[in-house]
């Protein structure tokens, strides 16, 4: 589904990301683990075609993906953003926002659709004609999460959707996108520093650190410490001492 | 007792309702590790900043008893504020990016607190900056106090605020959420940080979070406030035997490494934990 091979990408003459590959099948959910600076977001978001400046090979769906790249592909990739609080438009209605990706695509019905989208992921009617600033964080990321899946794409790239967001809004966060996943057959690519939610939501993890992937294992892997990179463990020992009260 | 709050309210008027954020909040912090643990909006902060009365102008604070090392806090004058906050009561807040000023470059800025507080050159000021740098556990302190606040890291930043907390020997430190802008791996490392710090100077640490887990390695009691109110005062070490629903629903949603599940358990707020409006 999605190839990245080589992938290199540098700000102010500073490699950022310093030659990264890897593949997601159709259906599977990728997480891209690391500190701040490791690159992960920035991966995500050459993906995404929001930055154009990278070297390397990419490809979606057996396409080599350029800078310009066609309606389909924004229809088909979405993204969900980290702070809820700054990705709605602040004097758009819940309803206006979510009309906007269904004008930019030419989908009928919209009507219809934002009904259903709203339902989908949790929201009552009732928020429909309110504005972001009268909604909970919550209700915001899934929001943006609706106005992601509206156009019914097939890869969601997340980047830290839920770091945010309390622990027990994070929880209903990550049962809706795992729900949402199986009944849509979505592929997910998920940036995170949180160990536990990258293996609790992804099935394969890149771990990243300095701008390249040191290691990729799956999630089994990580949690039976089948580690090969001293990064990957130095990670996770810290995240099994920290996830357990004292 | 360095703290002592008895039934704290803290309400918000508005021309068509009030809101009452903070519902009658007690508890005592002595020279120990008290944690505040809660979501946003369970008046945690709100409950740090009132001892500090840093509120915002609208605020209605009432409580029984408000008091720092006896002193009663209880509409004392900003002339008596003056003389505690920073001085004895340090606060180190979330985001070191906007707590530091830009425009200076990090020792001056934390010269500037040294002399504020204890006189003396600019010389002796510097140096003692460059000394509290060394404490916070920066490597080369000479050359990051010469630095300004956007050339250093985020962990970095988080330091120079506590080195700068630190400079006037304050006997209290409130951290308000000090590590939830950071990596996991700065995160232990700050934490650790404070928590030598005020072992080894023999502080008192109020530290403000939302992760339950995270403080309890840190902290020795821990406060769980929902909605206003502190549903559950626990030891530290105790936390597996925590009573209250919400307490244990909020360590049950975490996602685990040890123990992968399908599907996560959701809290179910029940109105009971809100606890009688007529206290």
């Amino acid at each position: 589904m999605i190839e990245i091979a080589d992938l290199r990408i540098a700000f102010a003459g500073q490699d950022v990301v310093k030659g990264v590959t890897f593949q997601v099948a159709n259906g599977e959910s990728f997480g891209l683990v690391g500190e701040s600076g490791s690159g992960k977001s920035t991966i995500l978001r050459a993906l995404a075609g929001l930055n154009h400046a990278w070297r390397g090979r990419m490809t979606f769906g057996g396409l080599a993906l350029d800078a310009r790249r066609g309606r389909n592909f924004y229809r088909q990739v979405q993204m969900v953003f980290q702070d809820p609080y700054g990705s709605l438009h602040p004097r758009q209605t819940i309803d206006r926002i979510l009309h906007e990706p269904l004008l930019v695509h030419r989908i009928d019905r919209a009507e219809q659709r934002i009904s259903q989208a709203l339902n989908e992921v949790g929201l009552p009617a009732a928020l429909r004609f309110r504005y972001p600033h009268q909604l909970s964080g919550g209700q915001r990321q899934r929001v943006a999460i609706a106005r992601a899946l509206i156009a019914e794409p097939e890869v969601l790239l997340l980047d830290e959707p839920t770091s945010a967001l309390d622990v027990s809004v994070q929880a209903e966060i990550l049962n809706l996108l795992s729900d949402l996943r199986t009944e849509r057959k979505l592929t997910y690519i998920m940036v995170t520093h949180n160990l536990a939610v990258v293996a609790h939501l992804c099935q394969r993890i890149g771990v990243m650190q300095h701008g390249k992937m040191v290691e990729q294992l799956s999630a089994d892997d990580l949690r039976a410490r089948r580690i090969q990179h001293p990064h990957t463990a130095q990670l996770f020992d810290l995240s099994m001492t920290l996830e357990e009260p004292a | 007792m360095l703290v002592e709050i008895e039934n704290l309210r803290v309400a918000f008027r508005s021309r068509s309702e009030t809101v009452e954020a903070v519902r009658g909040v007690s508890f005592c912090v002595g020279k120990e590790k008290f944690a505040i643990v809660g979501e946003s909006g369970s008046g945690k902060s709100l409950t740090a900043r009132s001892l500090m009365q840093l509120l915002p102008g609208q605020a209605e604070v009432s409580a029984d008893v408000l008091r720092f090392d006896g002193i009663d806090l209880r509409g004392a004058s900003e002339s008596v504020m003056r003389t505690l906050r920073g001085k004895r009561v340090g606060f180190i807040l979330q985001d070191p990016k906007y707590s530091l000023n830009p425009v200076m470059t990090i020792g001056q800025q934390i010269a500037e607190a040294w002399r504020e507080h204890k006189g003396g050159s600019r010389k002796a000021a510097m140096l003692a900056a460059i000394g509290l740098l060394e404490q916070v556990k920066i490597h080369d302190a000479a050359a990051v106090a010469k630095r300004y606040p956007h050339e250093v890291s985020g962990g970095m930043g988080q330091r120079v605020m506590i080195a700068m907390m630190l400079a006037p020997d304050p006997e209290l430190l409130i951290a308000d959420e000090p590590t939830s802008a950071l990596d996991a791996t700065v995160q232990a490392e700050i934490l650790k940080l404070i928590d030598e710090l005020v072992s080894a100077r023999g502080m008192g640490l109020i530290l403000i979070s939302h992760d339950l887990p995270l403080v309890s390695h840190f902290c020795d009691r821990v406060a769980v406030m929902y909605a206003g109110r502190i549903v559950e005062l626990l030891n530290a070490g105790e936390l597996h035997q925590a009573r209250h629903p919400y307490t244990q629903g909020l360590l049950a949603c975490l996602p685990s490494l040890r123990h992968p599940r399908a599907r996560l358990p959701v809290l179910q707020r029940d109105a009971a934990w809100r606890g009688e409006e007529t206290q």
